[in-house]
């Protein structure tokens, strides 16, 4: 048992709103007309489509294979035709387009015949390849490929292994209903990867304001009797279902920005993403549906079951919008992004569809000048002084902000939320951390460039080095043969036709040159003709006497 | 467009501002009751002072004026200011003191948020150095009526001690500079229970005031504590050493200006430490600095002195005091770190 729980500084407590969509069960949505399924839902390498436009596909098929071990597949939730496999915009902030394959369901809902696996019988690898073609990812919002994070590591274990369904957001519901439709299956999902990572103890959080899903999540585990497997209702405190800060609240260690977790001793998997690996294990489901809340500025806000690649419009019409949305969030009112096209299709990220109204939330206030009051440094759950950061990321000072240590900011928004001059804090490090990022691209270009016009430089340098080497060497090479000749003289020229041609150019060389010199003097004066022969005398002479080929010098 | 958090606490710079007026009040109520009204006049003048300055200087450095207004910053100043001062000054005192602190103290830095020095504690010592005399005539316990006072503070005749006398703090530094012991000074009527006349009193609604602050979370328990308890010790240190010389720690803390500086001026976000052991340094300095001011200095109490003193200090007390990052408290384990 689970004796002592601890506590992360900071977070907030906003009200929890979370009874408004969970007053009805989770609801099956009808398929829409069309389905946009993204190739690129997770981090990670964009699968490669393996459809083209015009092919019949069946509910589970592989539409795009994973590329690379860092990336997942991606599979068609029913029966139909690929009509267009095409950008078309995805649910981000940018709303910039992704490759998408668009597949108009036939309605038969017919399934792909599966290829049996004994995943009882199967080695760790071959179920983390399977988890990754079955395009198994964190449901909690980060959708980073499972099968990349059930692996113990090098020590071979783990010492925990943490399944996350504190859901610590305002308004979102979806792993609270799923923790009350379907615990058994949950827990029966955290087994297998317990396993899979050899870890001691199995916990299984949640916040208590989820006394149904705690109760029976609870009984589920009673029903499975794993004594190495616990429930844990943990005090409700935003961002306590944040993995850092849950794993802190569980077992006091504190993972520091840039570290794995697994170093530590310790794995964290959203609630649903265990549920996906249970299905696809067992049953050969692929990830294709997920639950999503819709809730906020909507006339009937609930949970649906849903075709990831339903345009969120779809979601929206089946809660009904009220008219006086202004604005479209994916995700929690603290995290969630904008979201600038309602035709958008729901993705594995997808977790709520949030509707906001100017009643709802209020658009900010004016930002008046921040008065260092601290309570930002008060509310951060990462222990930051953000209103430090705020100096330095508004002064553009970013190496100052990021010796505050501007990239352990997590983005909760707790620090906006209690701000009293309503400085919109997080839109300022969302800002530096762009900023130093683009810097560091160009730092990364002009030191690549820098490095290849030093590399050019040296090589010139070399190849000069290398010249002159070379020459000194053939140089320093030729008195070294002289002692040689005296004996092999013979034999060398009789091997050496090359050699007795160079001799006879040579000497041909020597006989132009005289004749030259000799046309040079034509009209002289017998006593400058007498001295020059003098001289030639000498020189002759010098010649005999030094046995040398001077003279051709 | 607008990003997250969509959702917001309901608060606000004029709520904080708002609530620290309020605090105030206590203390200024039991002030008025026991020592007249002339309080309440300086307070009425040096906010009409401060909202003046305020507007002009948003007009003139081209800021929008209602909005900077209705923060309430420049009447926390000025109240500060009103209470700080002896209630009968002068009003064109008062509205030195105040243009100087909202002029120069605050708005030539840059404005709220910007001033590197606690305002109100610049106009103190701006007035105590330009009128040393002036500035030492406190009321005594009801020893005026409201008539008089309202003739002091509007410019009427001034005769001196019929109304006023000397502070207790200024009757013990006298006292001690004549070679009296401290209980033989302690004997006169300045001195009540503890503190002096009235004043301890006085010093109690402000603490009464400061909790207030604390349990409604505007400031937090580091800079009051180590204040007073910083000024507990080495008052306490020098009283146990040599009690003829050295006033008790209970003196001390009830006299002068010890609790509204614990739980009004130090507490000052703008111009103080802000990390929590950087405030219990920057208390703890103040305390010291004003006890050393107190027990051997030229002025009678040291709080404004030692206040402007930390406050240069806070630049390097906060850089040298951040608290460890969250993961970064002790060393990751073996390979922990990539």
């Amino acid at each position: 048992m689970l004796s002592k729980l601890f506590s992360f500084n900071g977070g907030v407590k906003p009200d929890p709103n979370k009874s408004l969509s969970t007053r009805e069960p989770i609801a099956r949505l009808a398929l829409p007309p069309q389905l946009v399924i993204p190739l690129h839902q997770h981090i990670g390498g964009t699968p490669r489509p393996l459809v083209s436009v015009g092919d019949k596909v069946l509910r589970g098929q592989r539409i795009g294979a994973a590329d690379g071990n860092v990336s997942s597949a991606v599979h068609a939730p029913t029966s139909g035709h690929v009509v267009a496999i095409e950008p078309r915009p995805m649910p981000h902030a940018s709303g910039l387009s992704s490759p998408a394959v668009v597949i108009e369901p036939d309605g038969q809902d017919i399934a792909i015949e599966r290829e049996p696996f004994d995943w009882h019988a199967a080695a760790p690898g071959e179920i983390r390849d399977f988890l990754r073609d079955a395009g198994v990812v964190g449901l909690g919002g980060a959708v980073f490929p499972s099968h990349l994070k059930l692996n113990p590591g090098k020590s071979g274990h783990t010492d925990t292994l943490v399944i996350n369904g504190a859901e610590c957001e305002p308004f979102i519901t979806c792993d609270d209903m799923l923790m009350r439709a379907e615990p058994g299956n949950i827990l029966r999902g955290a087994l297998i990867m317990q396993r899979m990572l050899a870890a001691k103890q199995v916990l299984v959080a949640l916040e208590d304001n989820k006394p149904e899903a705690a109760v029976a999540l609870k009984a589920a585990a009673q029903a499975l009797g794993h004594a190495s497997l616990e429930v844990v209702v943990v005090p409700t405190r935003y961002p306590a279902g944040g993995a850092k800060q849950l794993i802190r609240v569980l077992t006091g260690i504190e993972v520091p920005h840039g570290s794995r977790s697994t170093d530590f001793g310790v794995q964290c998997f959203n609630v649903a993403t265990a549920l996906a690996v249970w299905r696809a294990l067992e049953h050969g489901e692929p990830l294709t549906r997920r639950i999503v809340t819709v809730t906020g500025n909507v006339e009937r806000p609930r949970n649906f079951d849903v075709a990831i690649g339903t345009p969120i419009s779809h979601l929206f019409a089946a809660a009904g919008l009220k008219p006086d949305t202004d604005k479209l969030i994916m995700g929690g009112p603290m995290m969630g992004i904008p979201l600038p096209n309602i035709d958008a299709p729901v993705v594995k990220a997808t977790n709520c569809l949030l509707a906001s109204s100017p009643t709802l939330f209020a658009p900010p206030e004016p930002e008046l000048p921040c008065i260092r009051c601290g309570e930002c440094a008060r509310a951060c759950p990462a222990d930051l002084q953000p209103f430090e950061l705020y100096w330095h990321s508004r002064a553009r000072n970013f190496g100052r902000a990021q010796e505050y240590k501007l990239f352990d900011c997590i983005e909760c928004g707790c620090c906006a939320y209690v701000c009293p001059s309503h400085i919109p804090l997080v839109d300022y490090y969302r800002y530096a951390k762009s900023e130093i990022w683009a810097r560091e691209r160009d730092k990364d270009a002009a030191d690549s460039a820098r490095e290849r016009f030093e590399f050019r430089n040296w090589r010139a340098d070399r190849e000069k080095e290398e010249k002159a080497a070379k020459l000194a060497a053939r140089n320093a090479a030729k008195p070294a043969v002289k002692p040689t000749d005296g004996a092999g003289d013979a034999a060398t020229a009789a091997d050496d036709p090359k050699k007795a041609l160079i001799e006879a150019a040579m000497a041909r060389a020597r006989a132009q040159k005289e004749a030259v010199a000799a046309k040079n003097t034509d009209a002289l004066t017998p006593a400058q003709q007498a001295q020059i022969d003098v001289a030639e005398e000498r020189r002759k002479r010098a010649s005999a006497l030094s046995g040398s080929d001077a003279p051709a010098e | 467009m607008y990003n997250s958090p969509y959702l917001r606490q309901n608060t606000s710079v004029r709520r904080v501002m708002v609530t620290v007026l309020v605090a105030m009040l206590p203390a200024i109520a039991l002030q008025v009751w026991l020592f007249g009204i002339g309080l309440l006049l300086q307070i009425a003048i040096a906010s009409a002072t401060a909202l003046a300055c305020e507007a002009a200087m948003l007009s003139l450095r081209r800021r929008p004026v209602a909005r900077a207004l209705g923060d309430g910053s420049a009447l926390v100043t000025a109240w500060l200011i009103a209470v700080c001062l002896p209630p009968l000054l002068p009003w064109w005192m008062i509205v030195i003191g105040t243009s100087f602190a909202i002029v120069i103290g605050k708005h030539l830095y840059g404005g709220l948020g910007q001033n590197p020095f606690n305002p109100a504690m610049l106009a103190y010592c701006v007035l105590i150095i330009s009128f040393p005399a002036l500035m030492s005539q406190w009321p005594g316990l009801q020893g005026s009526d409201a008539a008089t006072q309202l003739d002091w503070v509007l410019g009427g005749e001034r005769v001196l001690d019929a109304v006023t006398g000397a502070t207790p703090l200024d009757a013990l530094r006298t006292g001690l500079l004549g070679n009296a012991d401290v209980s033989a000074v302690m004997q006169s009527a300045a001195f009540g229970h503890l503190g002096g006349a009235g004043w301890e009193w006085v010093a109690l609604a402000w603490g009464a005031g400061g909790l207030l602050l604390l349990a409604l979370r505007i400031i937090t328990w580091h800079i009051p504590v180590a204040f007073l308890g910083a000024m507990s010790l080495v008052s306490g240190v020098a009283w146990l050493i040599d009690p003829s010389h050295h006033a008790s720690p209970a003196f001390h803390l009830l006299a002068g200006g010890t609790m509204l500086g614990a739980f009004f001026i130090a507490t000052d976000p703008v111009s103080g430490a802000t990390t929590p052991r950087g405030k219990l340094i920057f208390a703890a300095g103040i305390a010291l600095i004003a006890w050393l001011i107190r027990a051997f200095g030229a002025y009678p109490d040291g709080i404004a002195f030692a206040v402007l003193l930390l406050n240069i200090c806070v630049p390097l007390i906060d850089i040298k005091t951040q608290p460890p990052v969250f993961g970064h408290k002790v060393e990751p384990p073996e390979g922990g770190t990539r």
